[in-house]
């Protein structure tokens, strides 16, 4: 008899959903005076709330707000500054089940990830960074390091929280304040984020967050008392800040695309490997710009780590993103998914093989299944574009030269794995691999000690650990 | 009913095209080493995913009676007694004397010379099981192993769990603990034909990597092993999710290679309910569902019985009820 998993929801009680939410500026939420927008569950397409939209005005009231908080908080000791910044932290993990099931809702990741990944690491980040507020002098910038001023920070839906810990907990902890516009499809953690802020007696103006879609995001950038941009996203996007930047002498890092290479040699381990395979390109519904999207397997163990793909895939289960039994949740929005199905189409279209294990879809909502494409070469579209969904594409290789060469021939340079037992290869496989980030036997590991940022098109500037520092400080006089 | 113990593979013609593998120490060492590595790590943060599994309702309901069929009812003391284990054998027909829906345990596992008095209670409803070669540690000559056996044998013993030498294991001299296997299997042997299920003890928390009971587990059941069980009890660590996750890859990997299924027994250290699911869920996701039965899993357990017991009380009643509500042995 089969062992059916009765379904085993996590309660939505614990979090309360306005019906409206407006601007977090100056300490305070007030009208947007935008046209206001909805934030819909993709996993039902329930509308969640109304969200008020930020038009250049409102931009420019918080970029007012934060350079006037910049004053005090910038010359606050860095001690005073870390204990907001634990204080926030401490806060994150108490209301962390309420963090997680929200983003959940929000987002349509499933909870056992917004719960076990994204909150603790988020509230980790926060912990980091409040750690070097009074230490600044040690992260090699000189004995005087100064903070940039007002930050503008544009982030993606992908980890809506997480890349809000990314980008808040080193400006604040350096001294800047900043201007924050989150992703217009999961706006709600940031807006409880805000709430927390408040909670933390966090000084007004420090933390704003402006809501919106892309006019929001490029008034935010743009707007000429701006001294910092940091954006996560597209390429595309990322690219059009850089010009609109251009000539100003606004800083900038841009944590962009990828399409990660993800190399299984035949002396790995073959059952790890194909754990870390499934982690890599399945994990957050492959809505991650580090995602293992290319699987570069040596020919001579291709047909074995197929077959275990297969069948570990097939025991993926696809579902309500607050069953604690669910592994991939829902497509973050029609846009997402419309964009998946016409690059899984063109990969059909090229001759690939396409294939995904039988797997049930709820009726209502975005979903798209777990999918794997055999027979793909460097030439077709799905080895070289983003997909960013649950969606991977498979190619082999004969030699470790053959393997680096692949890997490197592709315009985005974010992150790779090398899976081996031998750890020679390791370290000269990260030696030739042209990607910021290299996973040796495993796949999307995250700790905010450790640097994160591409190369090429993924992007310039680094993320988390000391490096990260430097994103946010200038070196004093 | 007890579980079918009569599947006889020894002669399936997938286990032939092994017979290289086994023909000299060279070939045997050449081939467990090449192997696919385990990766600690990897396989560590696979087993804690799978233990993040929530088991509620009905699953739970179904998953509890299954672990009771699951449980090897287990004494393996020096102060047992007839008595003592006259008692066991008793609790293992009836587990739960308040609830005639209580399904029975698969076997009592016991020393050799117990086994007699437990097959006086149980009969042919449960089975009977019997640690013999020399445990827990297996250092003894081969005639005694082998003797130890066919005494358990004769005296009624449907299963059998013997121990590999870890110490030769450990020497790199596979091609004794194999033929060692070989020569155990042999003594299972009845006069009807039939043999009783060997399982083969490990005692993995001696072996200490994955990467060693990977190729103790391909060597037992190369040799011709029915279950591959973690541990004697009498070694910690005993019996983790890790180690588990390895064994059932082993066993679904030789399945598909030569078409021969053989059971896994993770015994020792697991005491409750939780973990009990933990183990299912696994063998589910890893092996698949068709090892989710007595003939192909089994837990080598003695506390383990009571807390199922509660939980299943507490499932159908909705509440908890103290320890003295369920019987001592």
């Amino acid at each position: 008899m089969a062992f059916e998993y009765a379904p085993a929801p996590e309660s939505r009680s614990i979090v309360d959903i306005k019906p409206s939410y407006g601007l977090f500026i100056d300490g305070e939420f007030v009208d947007g005076h935008g046209s206001a927008f909805k934030s819909i569950n993709p996993a039902t397409e329930e509308t969640l709330a109304e969200i008020a939209e930020a038009d250049a005005a409102d931009v420019d009231k918080a970029v007012k707000a934060a350079r006037r908080a910049f004053r005090t908080w910038s010359r606050m000791p860095g001690k005073e500054r870390s204990k907001y910044l634990y204080r926030i932290a401490r806060i994150i993990q108490e209301r962390s089940r309420e963090l997680a099931v929200l983003e959940s809702i929000d987002n349509g990741k499933p909870i056992k990830e917004s719960r076990d990944v994204d909150v603790p690491i988020v509230a980790a980040h926060f912990f980091y960074y409040a750690g070097w507020a009074d230490k600044l002098e040690y992260a090699g910038l000189g004995a005087n390091p100064q903070p940039l001023g007002v930050a503008g920070q544009v982030i993606p839906w992908n980890f809506p929280l997480l890349m809000l810990a990314w980008k808040v907990a080193p400006a604040l902890a350096c001294g800047n304040t900043v201007v924050l516009k989150p992703a217009e499809t999961t706006p709600l953690t940031a807006l409880l984020f805000a709430e927390i802020c408040q909670q933390a007696d966090l000084p007004a103006g420090v933390v704003n967050i402006v809501t919106g879609a892309g006019d929001t995001g490029q008034a935010v950038v743009s707007h000429p008392d701006v001294d910092k941009v940091a954006f996560t996203g597209s390429t595309g996007v990322g690219k059009a800040i850089a010009r609109a930047i251009a000539g100003s002498d606004k800083k900038a890092t841009l944590e962009l695309g990828g399409k990660a290479a993800n190399i299984v040699f035949d002396d790995a381990a073959i059952d790890q490997a194909v754990e870390g395979i499934v982690g890599g390109i399945f994990f957050n519904q492959g809505h991650v710009c580090c995602a293992g999207s290319r699987l570069l397997v040596q020919e001579s163990v291709a047909d074995e780590v197929m077959a275990k793909l297969k069948r570990r895939m097939g025991t993926l289960r696809v579902g309500d993103p607050l069953d604690k039994n669910t592994d991939i949740g829902a497509i973050n929005s029609a846009e997402q998914l419309a964009r998946i199905r016409a690059l899984a189409e063109i990969g059909e279209d090229e001759g690939a093989e396409r294939w995904a294990p039988p797997c049930e879809l709820p009726s209502a909502g975005f979903w798209f299944p777990p999918t794997v494409f055999t027979g793909v070469s460097q030439a077709h579209r799905i080895a070289r574009d983003e997909v960013f969904g649950p969606v991977l594409s498979v190619l082999t290789f004969r030699t470790p030269s053959e393997a680096i060469e692949k890997a490197n021939n592709t315009p985005y340079g974010l992150s790779a794995g090398v899976w081996t037992e031998k750890g020679s290869r390791i370290l000269h496989m990260a030696n030739e691999l042209r990607a910021g980030v290299v996973w040796a036997n495993t796949f999307n590991k995250f700790d905010p000690a450790s640097p994160f940022g591409g190369y090429k098109e993924s992007g310039y500037g680094r993320e988390g650990g000391r490096q990260g520092l430097s994103a946010y400080l200038k070196a004093g006089a | 009913m007890p579980p079918t113990v009569s599947t006889d593979q020894g002669s399936s013609p997938g286990l032939a095209a092994y017979a290289d593998v086994t023909a000299s120490e060279t070939s045997l060492r050449r081939f467990l080493h090449g192997l696919p590595g385990v990766d600690q790590v990897g396989a560590e943060a696979r087993a804690a995913q799978l233990g993040t599994r929530s088991i509620k309702t009905t699953a739970k309901a179904h998953a509890l009676d299954l672990a009771i069929t699951m449980v090897d009812l287990t004494t393996l003391e020096g102060q047992d007694t007839p008595g003592k284990v006259r008692a066991l054998a008793n609790k293992a027909l009836r587990p739960d004397p308040a609830d005639p829906t209580c399904p029975s345990v698969a076997a009592v596992c016991v020393y050799g010379d117990m086994v007699a008095d437990v097959k006086a209670v149980v009969g042919d409803n449960v089975n009977v099981a019997a640690v013999a070669t020399a445990f827990p540690s297996g250092r003894a000559s081969m005639e005694i192993k082998l003797a130890d056996t066919r005494d358990a044998v004769a005296a009624g013993a449907d299963e059998i769990d013997m121990v590999i030498d870890r110490g030769a294991f450990l020497a790199g001299h596979y091609l004794q603990v194999f033929e060692e296997i070989v020569a155990v299997r042999e003594a299972c042997q009845r006069a009807d034909g039939t043999h009783a299920h060997l399982k083969v003890i490990m005692e993995t928390g001696e072996l200490q990597t994955y990467d060693n009971v990977r190729r103790a587990s391909w060597l037992s059941m190369l040799a011709g092993g029915d279950f591959i069980k973690t541990s004697t009890g009498k070694v910690q660590p005993a019996a983790t999710l890790p180690v588990t996750l390895v064994m059932l890859e082993a066993v679904r990997d030789f399945r598909e290679a030569t078409g021969v299924q053989i059971g896994v027994k993770p015994a020792g250290g697991i005491r409750t309910s939780k973990d009990a699911i933990k183990y299912l869920v696994m063998v589910n996701e890893v092996a698949g569902p068709d090892w989710l039965t007595p003939d192909w899993f089994r837990f080598g357990a003695s506390t383990l019985l009571n807390e199922l017991l509660m939980q299943r009380t507490k499932l159908t009643t909705g509440r908890y009820s103290g320890p003295d509500y369920f019987t001592l042995d």
